[in-house]
């Protein structure tokens, strides 16, 4: 029922998300040998919805995937992916790895890379045909891609390949997208152009978006909510309830200050608060003022906060 | 140097090697079995790094045909236990590819040991003894073609039908995984195609030269082409090539087969790695022209940062 249901885009966001949620975690902990990465975790993600994840180094954003994807186990709760269990789900799943998992010799053109999210799990020759090549060049167009559409991915910088992933997900005819950090690497415009358009793919297919950045203003006009991982506990709630000085100063037992600036949250004070380290000051984006997510606007935090975020 | 055809007339022309026809006949036919099985397969080792698995393999395939040879049972089937029980046991301890080295590391001095212990017991014809580390035309005869051309059809089979998921797990096994691809299977059931093939190879070309048909054609055609359908067939059209043109210079000689082979099939690589750096030096440009000249953020980041 549902899956016929998300064919049709929209009208199936209420149908399937009134049927079962996308994500259902119920008391959900997750835990390396005796290392508790989170616990407690309650969360209901419907069709539709984009969440993004944020948190520092080693919080478990990653971890949450491989949760959702059935590749960890938890160490107690539960936990559901479209009604099933995690690595169950099925195929229509669109995935993001958080860094190029590609084989260094990958003899693979982006093209060849988006036809596997398309038909790459079918066993056969998987010859060329007309369709899918259609659907490929769409795609590619899509992201911005098409250029290099026959350029070998060895070729590629780290930018051009992730738009090619993201793609290549998306090829997926995913109801779920699991995007992990898909902005690292990407220029300001394209970093516009993949949030931009993951956004409008919930949009017209309903399909439900976990997104870990450590960025939040890029997404923070999309975000429905936020997960918020930190040494060992979560917030969940909507951008406005977590992203607060109250609510991340209880989160890191530290006094974090949350601005709200021009439409744009910073965060100081947060121990090894979500930044991009080693990035050059964003200076030219000066002359964009007001863009949404073109500007970094955290802050590295104080030192001590290091072992803070790895409990 | 006269061409591999040109060498080719001259050996169906000449009398003294009338009697020799009917082999050279079995010997083309397995070449030319060998060269796809070789071209196909290999086009995996590229994709999944296994140049390294391949020699390993060959080594305990080798070490199975000899102790075949020593008890007096069948070399082929020899040569294919080894190969399988070496295919195995990298699959399985070999699964990550940073263990997968020191695997291979361990397993082919044994394997080569053990051969060398088998053959130094073996009291049958010496020529026996050489041709399966460096190749043998001679010994191909009908039965065994039929045995040969049997489990190249087996491996193809095996190859066409796993070809698109295998692909995908080779290249990006992570979103191959969540795709519902069997990312593991694929992966056992590939170096098991791989044993096959290679124990196919090693009748023919010998223990030592097996990359020569494995991993050689593939990594040659990789330099020209990233197509998925080029790719292979390129492939497999450098080793058939390798293998034919190899088995016809060797006729006119006592030398063994595989130098032809092995020097055949160098060459071919050495025109495609050319062909390639030329190549390669405009797909770079393409990419790098069209982004510059469309973002123009991307300029203006560029030009603050210089
Ligand atoms: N397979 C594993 N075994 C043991 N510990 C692990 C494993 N994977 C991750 N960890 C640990 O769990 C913690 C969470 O890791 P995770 O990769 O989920 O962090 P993250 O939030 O994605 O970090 P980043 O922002 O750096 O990507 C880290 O401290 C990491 O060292
Ligand atoms: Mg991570």
């Amino acid at each position: 029922m549902p899956e016929q249901a998300d064919e049709r885009g929209t009208a199936a966001r209420g149908a399937s998300s009134a049927v079962e949620p996308v994500i259902r975690a119920e008391k959900a902990a997750l835990a390396y040998g005796a290392r508790t990465v989170w616990q407690d975790l309650e969360l209901e993600v419907g069709a539709g919805e984009f969440l993004a994840v944020l948190g520092p180094n080693g919080s478990g954003k990653t971890s949450f995937m491989k949760a959702l994807l059935g590749r960890v186990p938890l160490s107690s709760g539960r936990l559901s992916v479209l009604g099933r269990p995690p690595g169950r789900a099925g195929r229509r799943l669109g995935y993001i790895p958080q860094q190029s998992t590609l084989a260094g010799q990958a003899a693979l053109r982006a093209r060849d890379l988006v036809r596997l999210g398309i038909d790459g799990h079918r066993f056969g020759l998987g010859l060329p045909n007309r369709s899918a090549g259609r659907r490929v060049d769409e795609i590619l167009a899509a992201v911005g891609a098409a250029e290099y559409a026959d350029v070998p991915l060895d070729l590629l910088s780290g930018g051009e390949q992730q738009r090619v992933r993201v793609g290549q997900a998306l090829a997926a005819d995913p109801r779920l997208l699991l995007c992990d950090e898909p902005l690292l690497s990407l220029d300001l415009r394209h970093q516009r152009a993949v949030t931009e358009l993951v956004d409008s793919r919930r949009r017209s297919h309903g399909t439900a978006v976990v997104f870990v950045t450590h960025e939040i203003n890029p997404v923070l006009g999309m975000a429905d909510r936020v997960l918020y991982l930190a040494r060992g506990r979560h917030r969940v709630g909507t951008p406005d309830e977590v992203l607060t000085s109250q609510s991340l100063s209880e989160l890191y037992g530290t006094q974090v200050d949350v601005l709200r600036v021009r439409g744009r949250v910073v965060v100081v004070g947060a121990p090894d608060e979500p930044s991009e380290p080693h990035r050059p000051a964003p200076q030219p984006h000066a002359a964009h003022p007001g863009a949404r997510g073109e500007q970094r606007s955290t802050r590295r935090g104080t030192p001590r906060g290091k072992q803070g975020a790895r409990t | 140097m006269t061409s591999a055809d040109g060498i080719g007339q001259q050996v169906f022309t000449f009398d003294d090697y009338g009697a020799l026809l009917d082999l050279v006949h079995n010997s083309l036919i397995v070449g030319a079995a060998l060269g796809l099985v070789g071209g196909l397969a290999g086009v995996f080792v590229i994709l999944r790094d296994l140049p390294f698995a391949v020699h390993g393999i060959s080594e305990l395939s080798f070490a199975g045909a000899s102790a075949a040879l020593l008890f007096g049972m069948n070399v082929v089937a020899g040569s294919v236990i080894g190969s399988l029980v070496a295919a195995g046991v990298i699959g399985v301890l070999g699964a990550k590819a940073r263990h997968r080295n020191s695997v291979i590391g361990i397993l082919m001095p044994f394997g080569l040991g053990l051969g060398v212990l088998f053959l130094a017991l073996y009291k049958g014809r010496a020529a026996n003894k050489f041709g399966l580390l460096t190749g043998q035309i001679v010994a191909v005869d009908a039965p065994q073609t039929a045995v040969l051309l049997s489990m190249s059809a087996v491996v193809l089979v095996a190859l066409v039908v796993m070809w698109r998921p295998l692909v995908f797990a080779s290249t990006d096994p992570e979103v191959a995984r969540t795709r519902g691809v069997p990312v593991r299977g694929l992966s056992l059931a590939f170096m098991l195609v791989l044993g096959l093939s290679i124990a196919l190879s090693v009748q023919v070309v010998g223990a030592l030269l097996v990359l020569t048909l494995v991993v050689t054609p593939a990594a040659a055609a990789a330099r020209v082409t990233a197509s998925p359908v080029l790719l292979p067939v390129l492939s497999v059209v450098l080793a058939v090539v390798s293998m034919e043109g190899g088995i016809l210079l060797a006729l006119g000689s006592d030398i063994p087969i595989s130098p032809y082979v092995t020097t055949l099939s160098f060459t071919l690589y050495g025109i495609c790695a050319a062909i390639g750096a030329v190549r390669r030096r405009n797909w770079g440009r393409t990419a790098a022209r069209t982004d510059a000249g469309s973002a123009d953020t991307a300029r203006e980041v560029t030009a603050a940062a210089s």
